[in-house]
């Protein structure tokens, strides 16, 4: 069992009157509320929870990409991810993602990912998001019809420019490039593993599976409310003849540790439900544009988690609604534990991206959560699939280590600096 | 000649696409009529009014993403304007050789079948006879942002579209249940079809540069405004088009908005069947 370290790096101040002034946390937030000084101090703080999150253990530290949202102020997870490539050793380097339809042309995603395997020595994960209609449509302007088909390009391209050994020409109906040459490749051949995010559209479940990338289902819903999608992408895995490995698919999950269930709400309630009840204050209108899903999806009766009956509830919950409901894994170690056990069994997933800062989460609380559960509950999680123990399709493949000069200047120091 | 025609007929395109095309009146010069995001209502007022008489007689195709669902409807396989402008042409072909027409024909459009109109005027100027544009999209005014409809609720629809609020939300909810899962499927997969198709010219700014191409219209051309049209207002959206299309005039009516053609169906109908018989 893997567990990744995730950030989505909330503005922390939003105001008590949040959502009764302001129509959006995304798309249109108001930017009266953006303060760069203090950004300068938040950015370091969440940069420094992901390496600390390095050194307390855990498998991967994960980044992602979202745009004019003040519950994910990183448009650039490449940015973030280049500093924690320098600063960790161990832990893969999750960027769950970039959404790719969004850059043109995208040879700059398989350049930049190229140059976050080479730099963390094989450690990266690479993350293929469609990307919300909120990022995607209204923020970056892609035209909701053609989002797909653009992705669907441009991940072939990407594939091409990493697996291809000779410049070719590419003539596609969004990028028409006579010299693909991707400089650098990335360390991991013929790519990193391939994580996609998805949020409930059954096309994407077909793409992963017929491609073996796994399929990550990122919710604010907790494993409850996951259940019957997740269920859904296990009969197409069966229907498409592939094998059931757990680590086909990863879930995302807010989890609060403390000493006991009563302390968890103590420390954890008022920032969760700051994440729940503004974080997600998204105006509706922007959450499903015509177009974006498929009439397949619509049809499947697949359900957006920000439509608008779960938006209404969302902002409406209380912490014993997120307890109970499996929006939120919180409680002593023991509690914890249990609820995983349940949540990785029920969704069967290998890997569990862990939401240890959300919200308005001060510093120390973060570092105490992480360390609680390092040192509590993971290590009585790892053994969760112990027939799958050797599956590492999914996972990184990383160097022995840094790969050294031949000649360092300290050696030429000694030497008198001397030419040889 | 044509008084056999039935209501409406099918077509397909060169390109294979189908699209049922409906006609108001028997006999007259043939109009074809484009119409706008709302597609065609069951009662067309200003196409009623035109074919009265046997003034006009309207040819009124739907536009990709308008008719029944189907692999050959048209919304996955255009994708950009010059896409659409063609299929406009191939649809106007293709009418004119099921009714037996030759020559240049009457267009007008309504909203973004407006626009597609224009760009087809651009494309092929000699094949246009006289233009009418009712409530037109296709400028963009950046002192005067035209709303997102990609990012309005299905109730803000008739405000924005209609001065009769009323009548607006009558026409485009038709009763619809929302507390009934299905009918609320049914509407999702039908907005989905028609404004996922629409947001291909329309998304994220309507404007797909026809004013760099709207030298080209030779037609005689008449633009109808309602004088409360909350989308693309009278101020400054007429000048915008009176001044970018050279043989073009302009017409604002009162007591409308957006859905000029549907609030004053026979004035508008008045407006440009008059325009269209060379009496404007």
């Amino acid at each position: 069992m893997k567990f990744v370290w995730f950030n989505l790096m909330p503005w922390p101040d939003l105001p008590d009157d949040f959502r009764a002034n302001h129509r959006s946390v995304w798309v249109d937030i108001d930017q009266k509320l953006f303060d760069p000084v203090r950004a300068n101090a938040l950015y370091h703080q969440y940069m420094d929870q992901l390496e600390y999150a390095d050194a307390m253990g855990f498998d991967g530290i994960g980044v992602n990409e979202h745009h004019q949202n003040a519950y994910g102020i990183m448009p650039s997870p490449n940015i973030i991810a280049a500093g924690l490539a320098r600063r960790t050793s161990k832990a893969a380097i999750c960027v769950i993602g970039n959404s790719i339809a969004l850059y043109n042309p995208p040879i700059r995603v398989a350049e930049e990912f190229a140059m976050l395997d080479c730099i963390s020595g094989g450690r990266l994960v690479a993350g293929f998001p469609v990307g919300t209609p909120m990022d995607t449509n209204f923020s970056y302007g892609q035209i909701p019809a053609l989002t797909r088909k653009k992705y669907a390009e441009n991940h072939e391209l990407i594939m091409r420019a990493w697996k291809e050994t000779e410049p070719f020409a590419f003539d596609g109906q969004f990028n028409q490039l006579r010299y693909v040459n991707c400089w650098p490749k990335p360390i991991q051949q013929p790519h990193p593993p391939i994580y996609i995010p998805g949020g409930g559209s059954i096309e994407t479940w077909d793409f992963c599976i017929e491609n073996d990338y796994n399929y990550s289902y990122l919710s604010y819903s907790g494993y409850k409310a996951g259940k019957m999608l997740l269920d859904g992408y296990w009969e197409r895995v069966a229907a498409l003849g592939k094998d059931d490995s757990p680590f086909r698919a990863a879930f995302a999950q807010t989890i609060c540790v403390a000493e006991n269930d009563a302390q968890a709400e103590e420390l954890y309630a008022e920032h969760i439900l700051y994440f729940y009840n503004r974080c997600l204050h998204v105006y509706p209108g922007f959450a499903d544009p015509p177009g974006y899903r498929t009439v397949k999806t619509i049809k499947a009766g697949a359900l957006s988690q920000l439509r608008r009956s779960n938006q209404k509830s969302f902002t409406q919950l209380t912490w014993k609604d997120l307890v109970e409901g499996g929006y939120v894994i919180a409680g002593g170690p023991d509690t914890v534990r249990e609820r995983m056990e349940e949540m990785i069994k029920s969704l069967r997933v290998g890997l569990v991206f862990g939401l240890f800062h959300q919200g308005s989460m001060p510093d120390w609380l973060t570092r105490y959560n992480t360390q609680m559960f390092a040192e509590k509950v993971m290590p009585q999680l790892r053994n969760m699939w112990p027939e799958y123990d050797s599956d590492n399709r999914w996972w990184i493949k990383p160097l022995e280590g840094r790969v050294q000069p031949e000649v360092s200047f300290e050696d030429r120091l000694r030497d008198g600096l001397r030419p040889s | 000649m044509s008084s056999a025609l039935p209501s409406s007929f099918s077509v397909t395109t060169g390109r294979g696409i189908a699209s049922e095309v409906r006609v108001f009146g028997t006999d007259g010069p043939a109009v074809v009529f484009l119409h706008g995001t709302t597609g065609l209502f069951d009662d067309e007022p200003m196409l009623s009014a035109l074919s009265t008489g046997s003034r006009f007689r309207v040819f009124a195709p739907a536009l990709p993403g308008y008719g029944p669902e189907s692999d050959d409807s048209g919304e996955t396989q255009l994708d950009d304007m010059l896409d659409v402008a063609l299929h406009g042409w191939d649809l106007v072909d293709a009418i004119k050789s099921e009714v037996g027409l030759a020559g240049p024909v009457h267009l007008v459009g309504q909203d973004v079948g407006a626009m597609i109109a224009s760009e087809m005027a651009a494309v092929a100027r000699h094949d246009v006879d006289r233009l009418g544009l009712v409530s037109p999209l296709g400028m963009w005014v950046a002192s005067a942002p035209i709303p997102d409809i990609f990012a309005m609720l299905p109730f803000e629809f008739p405000a924005a579209l209609f001065s009769d609020i009323g009548l607006g939300t009558q026409l485009l909810t038709k009763g619809l249940d929302f507390e009934d899962p299905k009918a609320i499927e049914a509407f999702q997969v039908r907005n989905s079809r028609r404004l996922g198709f629409m947001g291909k010219l329309l998304f994220p700014v309507p404007n797909r540069r026809l004013s760099t191409r709207a030298y080209r219209i030779s037609a005689p051309t008449h633009v109808v405004w309602g004088a409360n049209d909350n989308l693309t207002p009278v101020d400054p959206y007429r000048a915008a088009w009176d001044s970018a299309i050279t043989l073009a005039t302009s017409t604002v009516v009162d007591d409308a908005g957006h859905s000029v053609h549907v609030e004053q169906g026979q004035l508008c109908a008045r407006i440009i069947g008059d325009f269209l018989a060379g009496l404007r």
